[in-house]
């Protein structure tokens, strides 16, 4: 399995989309953080556009590659090796690679111009969400059969999760405001890797008073202990389980 | 070698295999013809375990290769079309394989490299090559490990004639050497003298599936294209004729 997932890294890795993104992160990083004196806030600009960003390429990326290396799957599932370590294969050798562009493109500039362990958090958490959206592209795409449903879908997602999601969750503090509702939100939230990423990157920098009341509890939340484990196994599951159903629906799929 | 017991395929409301059953020995060389789109594929595909049949059941030494991959070891498989990624050099996917199948394979057998030249477009990336040079690796790949099953989805479209006969020539000496083939092909005059049993497929049934020798006995026809022709038709009359 890791010969084969090695093999789909160095693909990718020839690729050139991935050095472009790598390139894309590093000039966007670089450039919030020489224009901007105030480190934190460059850290937090940067957050802004990356927590959209990220999970747009990421989710594109898994479902382009899916699709292109079709007949490379089927050359490979001839051959005397199990359905199931070749689609974790494939899953390790795209999640490797935006790893690895996440970490330089956004590392470097942040090892020039921050020295706080806050970047490495940000790269943590952005390496997790990247991962995740990988995982849940990879079921969307082992699940449809064509390459344009498959993207079609795979954007309705991302739509859903950066943007509508963010929408719904508002309206319903707005609706029941007369109510105690951050124990749901704090519920909520973790529904959605792209929102859990964000709050929990917000509270390791000091803006969560901008948040007021709701923001306190968070702090206190995610900023404790359990809270931090709470977020990594949330992330975790964001990966784990659509991974997981990836691979069941794979082992049944005709190809 | 090969059993294939009732075996059923559909997609959605189309039948692509309805009730096939087969017996297939070593030494055999299997034609399987049939117009477009009567699951030839789709049974190739069946026994590969790259579609999941419905009902029925495929043996291969009497064990069910259902839910299992060990068995594709012993399967060599030229794909109609092979597609490979664009980046990869010929030589690092030779290297992929023989890397893969390491557990499975002791000795390699390199007469088709050798013979196609494999060697002298070895740095060369698959994008750039044609589709009849992608076909002779595809082709080389298949012979590679030495297996005792080869499965060949039309193993001689889209190569020149000097490959097509250098081709023909490895199969019938895996042939001679007791190993079993199936073969699918439009063209059956190409196959012609290789093949000892034709299975024809019909909108997903077997029509007939006869050794070469009762066809041509049965229809007095020496060319084998000609004699099944002549079997269909008189088929077809057989059909007429019970239907009036």
């Amino acid at each position: 399995m890791l010969k084969l997932s090695k093999n789909i890294l160095l693909d990718i890795i020839k690729n050139k989309v991935v050095i472009g993104l790598t390139l894309f992160l590093f000039l966007v990083s670089w450039s919030l953080f020489s224009l901007e004196e105030n480190s934190s806030k460059a850290t937090l600009s940067l957050m802004n556009i990356i927590i959209i960003v990220i999970p747009l390429i990421s989710m594109i990326f898994t479902t382009t590659h899916y699709y292109n290396s079709y007949e490379y799957i089927e050359l490979l599932l001839a051959q005397p090796l199990s359905r199931s370590r070749l689609i974790i294969a494939e899953f390790i050798g795209i999640a490797t690679a935006l790893c690895l562009s996440i970490l330089f493109g956004m590392g470097l500039p942040m090892l020039l111009y921050s020295t706080e362990w806050l970047g490495g958090y940000i790269i943590f958490i952005t390496s997790a969400l990247s991962v995740s959206c990988v995982s849940i592209a990879l079921l969307i795409s082992v699940w449809t059969r064509e390459k344009s449903k498959g993207i079609g879908v795979v954007l309705m997602v991302w739509f859903y999760l950066s943007l509508i999601y963010d929408g719904l969750i508002l309206s319903i503090i707005f609706s029941f405001s007369d109510y105690p509702l951050e124990k749901l939100t704090l519920l909520l939230s973790a529904l959605n890797p792209i929102d859990l990423s964000r709050i929990s990157i917000m509270l390791k920098m000091d803006v969560s008073a901008l948040l007021g009341y709701t923001g306190a509890l968070y702090k206190d939340f995610f900023g404790s202990y359990q809270g931090t484990l709470y977020t990594l196994i949330t992330m975790l599951c964001w990966i784990l389980v659509p991974l997981y159903f990836s691979i069941k629906i794979f082992n049944k799929k005709d190809m | 070698m090969i059993s294939i017991q009732k075996l059923n395929k559909s997609y959605q409301r189309f039948k692509a295999l309805e009730d096939i059953n087969c017996e297939w020995n070593a030494g055999q060389v299997v034609s399987l013809i049939g117009p477009n789109g009567s699951g030839k594929t789709t049974l190739i595909k069946c026994i590969l375990g790259l579609v999941h049949p419905e009902t029925g059941n495929i043996l291969l030494n009497g064990k069910s290769i259902l839910d299992n991959y060990d068995y594709r070891s012993a399967i060599g498989y030229m794909p109609q079309i092979g597609r490979f990624p664009d980046h990869l050099k010929v030589n690092e996917l030779f290297r992929l394989l023989i890397e893969l199948r390491e557990e499975y394979h002791n000795k390699l057998d390199y007469e088709l490299y050798k013979a196609y030249h494999i060697d002298s477009i070895a740095h060369k990336t698959m994008r750039s090559l044609s589709g009849g040079t992608r076909q002779k690796v595809s082709a080389a790949l298949a012979f590679l490990f030495s297996p005792s099953i080869y499965i060949l989805d039309e193993p001689t479209a889209g190569l020149d004639p000097i490959s097509s006969e250098i081709l023909k020539d490895k199969i019938s000496l895996e042939h001679r050497n007791g190993k079993f083939i199936l073969l699918t092909s439009h063209i059956l005059s190409d196959l012609e003298d290789l093949t000892t049993d034709v299975l024809y497929l019909q909108e997903g049934k077997i029509k007939f599936q006869l050794a070469v020798e009762q066809i041509r006995t049965n229809t007095g026809e020496n060319k084998l294209s000609r004699a099944i022709a002549k079997m269909l038709l008189e088929n077809l009359y057989i059909s007429q004729s019970s239907l009036q």
